[in-house]
């Protein structure tokens, strides 16, 4: 059969979702904020809240978010991202509400924000985007930084004596007893895509239901403040990064509420 | 027995040629443009081989920047 003959809209098993919309993303090739993209805008899409949802986005790379996903977005200041998702879902109770951070935004300036909206257990989702990095200002220490890792700041690897111990802050957060699912995914491979996937419709699920805070934390990759080709960043991030912070579900008991 | 075909369809232009896309292929089809590049200076990728696609959207599930289109067609 010719690819001429298979190319048409009844075979069609996978498209660009429509709230994904066409501006050209500014990140890097192979970053792993764009395959969470994607994921968000397909889950709102299947799920049909293009109406309800109200995202915020943080400051980092993901700074950009509202120019790429058709839904209404917040710009919240540096790490603030939980409290004005607080707000949003007090408001808005029915609606969707979610943040979306990266390492530098959740778990450092963030991490009052972060702890103390968990704690309270707001009716929101946290997509939480892990890659080790600052990746927008040029590749510094982040609070989640491996030992030995090298960054801008620490260029001969990262020293607990002097820096301290990498962050497990997702780890934190399963302790807290306003969350209700708490997890901790990849999108290296198809097949972690759609766990990620699962897991944050999940989380989606649970602030419609109100169960309480849901924490999707991604491992992504930072090709450039690796300096890496992506291929080889998400082999360096299975090796190095899921080694200290294990995959999988850490706590789940929005079923069981 | 069927038989599964499958197609794709990569947009070059948004292509950045990260290249996650020919990892995650099980079956070998695509590759990066050796010596083209698009209009931003990515070397994009293309179905070298398509003859032996499945369908199985694996390069859409890591694509970073959702610039391909896969089809398939089951022959029973």
């Amino acid at each position: 059969m010719k690819s001429e003959d298979i190319i048409s809209a009844e075979n069609r098993v996978y498209t660009r979702p429509r709230l994904l919309n066409t501006t050209t993303m500014h990140y890097c090739p192979g970053c792993s904020h764009g395959v969470v993209h994607r994921l968000i805008a397909e889950i709102i899409e299947e799920m049909n809240l293009d109406n309800s949802a109200i995202a915020i986005a943080p400051v980092g790379c993901a700074v950009f978010a509202y120019k790429y996903i058709d839904i209404d977005w917040i710009e919240a200041a540096h790490g603030r991202a939980p409290a004005l998702a607080t707000a949003a879902k007090r408001l808005n109770p029915d609606r969707l509400v979610f943040t979306y951070q990266g390492d530098g935004d959740l778990a450092a300036i963030g991490t009052a924000e972060t702890i103390h909206a968990a704690n309270r257990g707001e009716n929101i989702a946290i997509i939480f985007i892990n890659n080790g990095i600052y990746g927008m200002t040029g590749g510094q220490m982040a609070p989640t930084t491996l030992e030995g890792m090298k960054t801008a700041t620490t260029p001969y690897g990262r020293r607990v004596d002097l820096n301290g111990y990498p962050l497990n802050i997702t780890d934190l957060m399963t302790r807290l007893d306003g969350t209700c699912f708490v997890t901790r995914q990849a999108v290296h491979t198809p097949a972690a895509v759609r766990k990620a996937k699962a897991a944050i419709r999940k989380a989606f699920k649970n602030s419609l239901e109100g169960k309480g805070t849901s924490v999707v934390e991604v491992l992504g990759t930072c090709s450039s403040g690796w300096k890496m080709t992506p291929a080889k960043a998400n082999e360096w991030m299975v090796e190095n990064m899921s080694a200290h912070y294990q995959l999988g579900d850490l706590k789940d008991t929005a079923t069981t509420k | 027995m069927p038989r599964i075909f499958g197609a794709v369809t990569i947009n070059a232009e948004r292509c950045k040629g990260c290249e996650l896309c020919v990892v995650a292929c099980p079956v070998a089809v695509l590759m990066l443009q050796p010596k083209e590049v698009n209009d931003r200076g990515y070397h994009y990728a293309v179905a070298a081989n398509p003859d032996a696609c499945i369908g199985c959207a694996s390069c859409a599930a890591v694509c970073p920047d959702a610039c391909i289109e896969v089809y398939r067609v089951v022959e029973k």
